[in-house]
């Protein structure tokens, strides 16, 4: 089955989404997450989404809920990279990632989540 | 065109003849699976590029087109979309009709405002994407289907 590869840093997981998600690859990694976050006692979550051209209600609300999820299971999540288009657009469609910490690079990212020294 | 889909002519049609402008680059695609959807977002993504729409646009008009898809497969129980590339004038824009045979939506107004779902969603969907196009017209009759027709034009 197709599934988006998580990578685990030290405490951290580290996910890049590269490609065009439908959506059930993207409940898939919703579950992944949160399964990884559990079994490797992860305190940190770096979502980074430079390389999705869109974000649409089902993805928005799969990051807004992993972020739920993963702050119950004592776990910060940060979003990096997005693009300016998709900002504007989820926006207007009325999304705006309530609750979910967001960064400029995965740089930032980081060092929001506390990891400045790597 | 399948005998599956008589009733997305009749709606088509309807759509159409209210909105009579050159459409070119006409193309059919199937709404069934998620896959189906994410094959839409590319095709619609290469029509906004060929007339160069701005990379904003674009995104509205793919964001929009992905909402309605979806809605479309969940709600219609699948169907299937038109995408055009219109020219009126010395303006152009892209065309997509999304159809389906589905149950139709009894209240549109109440459909149509954000926050109402009956999927478990967001309610973001019809509101939403009609925010981002520049046209949107609906018309769905009960018992027989929906269709959604959505126009974003190059600025």
């Amino acid at each position: 089955m197709e599934r988006i590869p998580i990578l685990r840093m030290g405490d951290l997981l580290l996910v890049t989404i590269q490609v065009d998600m439908h959506d059930r690859l993207a409940m898939t990694l919703q579950d992944d997450l949160t399964e990884r976050i559990v079994r490797d006692q992860a305190k940190g979550v770096l979502i980074d989404i430079s390389a999705l051209d869109l974000v649409d209600s089902f993805i928005g609300r799969m990051i807004s809920n992993t972020a739920a999820m993963a702050r119950v299971l004592d776990a910060q999540t940060v979003v990096v990279g997005m693009q300016p288009a998709v900002a504007i657009t989820l926006v207007e469609l009325g999304l705006t990632l309530h609750g979910v910490k967001t960064a400029l690079n995965v740089e930032k990212g980081m060092a929001l989540l506390g990891k400045t020294h790597f | 065109m399948s005998a599956a889909f008589s009733n997305a002519v009749v709606f088509e049609t309807a759509l159409l003849e209210r909105n009579s402008r050159l459409r070119t680059a006409r193309a059919t695609l199937p709404l069934r699976s998620d896959e189906d959807v994410v094959g839409l977002r590319r095709h619609v993504r290469e029509r906004a590029v060929a007339i160069a729409l701005s990379l904003v646009d674009q995104t509205k008009l793919v964001t929009a087109a992905s909402e309605l898809a979806r809605n479309t497969i969940k709600y219609g129980g699948g169907g299937e979309v038109h995408l055009d590339v219109l020219e009126d004038g010395y303006k152009r824009g892209v065309g997509l009709i999304f159809v389906d045979n589905g149950p139709g939506i009894p209240d549109l107004d109440q459909a149509l405002r954000d926050g109402f779902t009956t999927g478990g969603g967001l309610g973001l969907g019809l509101g939403g994407s009609r925010r981002l196009v520049d046209e949107f017209e609906i018309d769905s009759r009960t018992g027989e289907g929906t269709a959604v027709s959505v126009v974003k034009w190059k600025r």
